[in-house]
């Protein structure tokens, strides 16, 4: 057992009394009540916790914490740009209505997230590249697909 | 009989009650007697749903904040504030089938609410008070209906009675809309109203008028969920993410093969690793939709109670255990094929074997379908408490009304003792309309101080579902010289649990296309012993059936020498409502659309094939047509599926229209490359590497079309299903002259 020091959403964060083995997803989830990250497989196939580590998409339920002491992990959680204002993608999601069940859309938005700071414009090939990692068991790709370009069309949008 | 069948494994008794319950759309709960602390009541009678008529007092025990005197609470269903704000409560399951956005919306539109204006919540779970609390069968909107229009228009008609009082005006010259009541140009608004018309009585909810449906201002627009935001920022939502103070983490391991009873395990070892609480044998009691004998473990920490699951060794007593083969089965199955008829005979119309005999063209096939796994994302899991003499739970489940007299058969406890907090649910299709996981969490509950969260692996997900029943058909048809359908016959092998009747999904009602299509038709039946736990999927039968019975035709048509769409609106025949709900006109209607739309008769690339299917289920009329490619290796692609479907009106579209991209995924994903394989009554795939759900690079374009008929609106998130595989099917064979009669397509080669 440990105690660890985490930065996660920009915030330092302790995690006392943990086994430095466990995978991020459950000290994220159990320890610090950051619960949007979600479970699927635990053995990173499915995507459903996804998360950045230095703008990095990873698995956190294969990726245990004691390797992540110093690096910015970001979560769904700290993903809106503020209170008020969502990230593109969020916005995007809400405007395609993306979500049936919801629980893979963290997962998704994570890796989206990393896709449109790599690649700001990309094609569907680019989509279908980076989104290939993440399972939706209610099948709303198309969604997701015509969600991700919005977004990025509006990111261009902004910066122009 | 088969030894198999004595054994103390009754997953289909219970599966079956709970079945045609939801079939029927009655609560299965009594209606036992529940104070009511508000003034106000409504009472509404003659519920939709099977021509039940409960007498519902629909009282305002919604929350603490209820009781606020400057609020309009008129039923359960909603409160306008004296601020203007409008809480609509969502009494159904969100399961990722929308109903947390229709359910409101149709309180809405009767109320002529600005739906900004409405916030919406989830309804605590009380069926004496909100009736039907379950989703299932697609039968959330058909059965609500009614109910959820007559709370928004009662609601309504108090409102405009109390602005026609201030202003003293007839109510005849008041009209409502945008949250307001309107007289000329001037308007009261409903948070204006509230105080006023809490102070009237509450009509008779069968008094109140209903809207037509040309006066609908929200209804059949497009909507974006209304927990839409909570989910793309990570709010706490699902069951696996409720969190109490002290809460501890369980995990519960059962054997692999089902019916195993615990013999002993290393519980002292257990007990001292990091992070575990306790560990302990529940005994169970034997049902697989309530508590199977197993071993629990409670830790500090989810990850702990998983690592001492690995070290955990359990000896199991497998002597009543599933010994279930699916090698085995399948080798019996294609002996059993050989005989034209099975042991019993469902239905036999006409004189079949007379009219193959004397058909000018015959077709026999042999079809196989896999076992499925549901594999909603969210594995299962629920949250319960034992305090203050209550268990109460937090539970991601379809059925949470009936999910109270599950956990109290399976608890030993009377329902007052029970609370259950309905939670969003990470994907039902099917699985959480039972409460299996609910029943362990409650009984480790009972036997630990504290909250617990019990949690189980993807690898338990796999191992323990009510699997889609795999099955076989050996089928023979036959058409007259002029081309037309005259005989057909279906000797259907599925399986059994009691040694009686079909396992759930395993049944073919004599009404099943193409029974009342054909002059000759025989549907006999042979049930092979099965203690493997089978369960409704998305599109219960349906989902296997169709892809069996549309093939063939299709088989008969091309042996015939007739375009398919020709010979399919010949078999539907004159416009007509068969029993069973088919109507022919209905279905006419949406195969003319869904060729039209697709493109039917164009020329087509070589490699290339367009494939058409039909089926109608949960009252629902669904064609569709799929474009496919294949290559000379067999991989295939997905183009294009158009989709046209008939449910009546639409409530919300965006909505609608989701379900049916999820249908047609989910129906592809399935066909494509999912099979649940047993041995020695273990389910062979582990995990989502072994059990390939669709990922987004295969996904096509899916179109969707309504039909908007004037009949009543009727669910959506199942029949768009079941077309999908004989679509592609038919469209392999317009590609490359092969037809496919076994499923997964990989069985025969097939790759994406």
């Amino acid at each position: 057992m440990a105690i660890l020091n985490l930065r996660v959403n920009g915030k330092e964060r302790t995690v006392e009394d943990v086994d430095p083995a466990t995978p991020l997803l459950w000290v994220l989830r159990d320890s610090l009540n950051l619960v949007g990250t979600k479970f699927g497989c635990g053995m990173a196939v499915c995507g459903a916790c996804t998360v950045l580590v230095d703008g990095e998409p990873i698995r956190a339920c294969s990726t245990p914490v004691a390797g992540l002491a110093g690096k910015n992990i970001t979560t769904i959680e700290g993903l809106a740009r503020s209170e008020k204002e969502l990230h593109p993608l969020q916005q995007a999601w809400i405007d395609h209505d993306v979500p049936q069940c919801g629980y893979c859309q963290a997962g998704q938005l994570m890796s989206a997230t990393a896709l449109l700071a790599r690649t700001p414009k990309p094609t569907d090939e680019d989509i279908d590249a980076a989104m290939a990692g993440n399972l939706c068991r209610c099948g709303t790709y198309q969604r997701i697909r015509a969600a991700i370009h919005t977004a990025a069309g509006r990111l261009a949008k902004g910066k122009a | 009989m088969n030894a198999q069948w004595t054994a103390a494994v009754t997953a289909d008794e219970s599966l079956r009650a709970l079945m045609s319950e939801v079939e029927a759309g009655a609560p299965a709960l009594p209606m036992h007697a529940v104070k009511l602390d508000r003034r106000s009541f409504l009472k509404l009678t003659g519920m939709a749903g099977g021509g039940l008529t409960l007498g519902f007092v629909l009282g305002g025990q919604t929350s603490e904040a209820a009781n606020a005197p400057s609020d309009f609470a008129p039923n359960a269903f909603l409160r306008i504030s004296s601020k203007g704000s409008i809480l609509i409560y969502n009494k159904g399951p969100e399961i990722g089938q929308g109903i947390k956005t229709a359910f409101p919306l149709i309180i809405a539109e009767e109320l002529d609410a600005l739906w900004t204006d409405v916030v919406v919540e989830q309804a605590p779970v009380n069926p004496t008070v909100y009736g039907n609390q379950s989703a299932g069968g697609s039968r959330s909107i058909p059965s609500s209906w009614d109910q959820l229009r007559k709370a928004g228009a009662v609601a309504r008609a108090m409102l405009v009675s109390a602005a026609a009082a201030s202003w003293k005006v007839p109510v005849a010259e008041c009209t409502t809309r945008d949250s307001a009541v309107w007289n000329g140009k001037r308007k009261l608004t409903y948070g204006a109203l509230a105080v006023k018309a809490s102070a009237l009585p509450v009509p008779d909810a069968a008094t109140v008028r209903l809207k037509e449906r040309s006066e609908y201002r929200l209804l059949g627009k497009a909507y974006t969920g209304v927990e839409n935001r909570k989910v793309v920022t990570g709010a706490p939502l699902f069951g696996i993410d409720q969190q109490l103070p002290g809460l501890k983490f369980a995990v519960y391991e059962k054997c692999p093969a089902t019916g195993g009873k615990v013999r002993s395990a290393n519980l002292e070892e257990i007990k001292r690793l990091p992070g575990v609480r306790d560990a302990f044998v529940i005994e169970g009691n034997g049902k697989p939709t309530e508590v199977m004998a197993g071993v629990a473990i409670v830790a500090d920490s989810t990850w702990a109670a998983f690592e001492a699951r690995k070290k955990l060794r359990v000896e199991w007593d497998e002597s009543t255990a599933s010994k279930d083969s699916w090698t085995a089965i399948t080798k019996r199955a294609a002996e059993l094929a050989k005989q034209p008829a099975g042991e019993t005979t469902t239905i036999s119309v006409g004189a079949t074997a007379d009219a193959l005999k004397g058909a000018a063209k015959t077709v026999e096939g042999f079809y196989t379908y896999p076992f499925v796994s549901h594999s909603p994302l969210e594995p299962q899991n629920c949250t319960a408490w034992n305090h203050e003499g209550i268990l109460e739970f937090w539970s991601p489940t379809q059925t949470a009304d009936r999910s109270l007299k599950t956990l109290s058969d399976a608890l030993g406890l009377p329902v007052e003792k029970i609370k259950v907090n309905q939670t969003r649910v990470g994907g039902g299709f099917g699985r959480r309309l039972m409460n299996d996981y609910a029943c362990e969490a409650g009984a480790i509950a009972q036997r630990f101080a504290g909250p617990v969260k019990l949690m189980w692996t993807r690898e338990q997900d796999l191992a323990h579902d009510f699997y889609r029943p795999g099955g076989f058909h050996s089928l023979a048809g036959g058409v007259d010289a002029q081309g037309k359908l005259v005989a057909w016959r279906n000797h259907f092998i599925s399986f059994t649990t009691d040694g009686k009747n079909p396992v759930s999904g395993g049944n073919l009602p004599d009404q099943e296309f193409p029974a009342q299509n054909v002059p000759n038709y025989q549907l006999t039946q042979t049930l092979l012993p099965l203690l493997t736990p089978c369960g409704p999927w998305r599109a219960p039968r349906s989902c296997s059936v169709a892809w069996v019975i549309q093939s063939f035709l299709h088989e008969l048509s091309a042996a015939a020498g007739r375009d398919h769409r020709d010979f399919l609106l010949e078999v539907m025949g004159a416009p007509r409502l068969l029993p069973g709900g088919l109507n022919t006109g209905r279905a006419a209607d949406v195969i003319k659309l869904v060729t039209e739309k697709a493109g039917w008769g164009q020329k087509l690339p070589a490699g290339h094939g367009l494939g058409l299917a039909f089926h109608f289920s949960h009252a629902g009329h669904f064609a569709e047509v799929a474009e496919v490619s294949v290559d000379a290796n067999k991989r295939i692609r997905l183009h294009r599926m158009v989709v046209v479907g008939d449910i009546g009106p639409i409530v919300n579209m965006s909505g609608a229209n989701n379900q049916c991209e999820g249908g047609v995924i989910d129906g592809y994903s399935t066909m494509l490359g999912l099979e649940i394989t047993m041995e020695n009554g273990r389910v062979e795939q582990s995990n989502f590497h072994q059990y390939p759900i669709l990922r987004i690079a295969d996904q096509p374009k899916v179109e969707v079309h309504f039909i908007q008929s004037d009949n009543p609106p009727t669910g959506v998130g199942e029949p768009a299903l079941p077309p999908v595989a004989p679509a592609i099917c038919n469209a392999i064979y317009a590609a490359i002259g092969h037809r496919v009669r076994t499923l997964p397509l990989t069985k025969e080669g097939f790759s994406v």
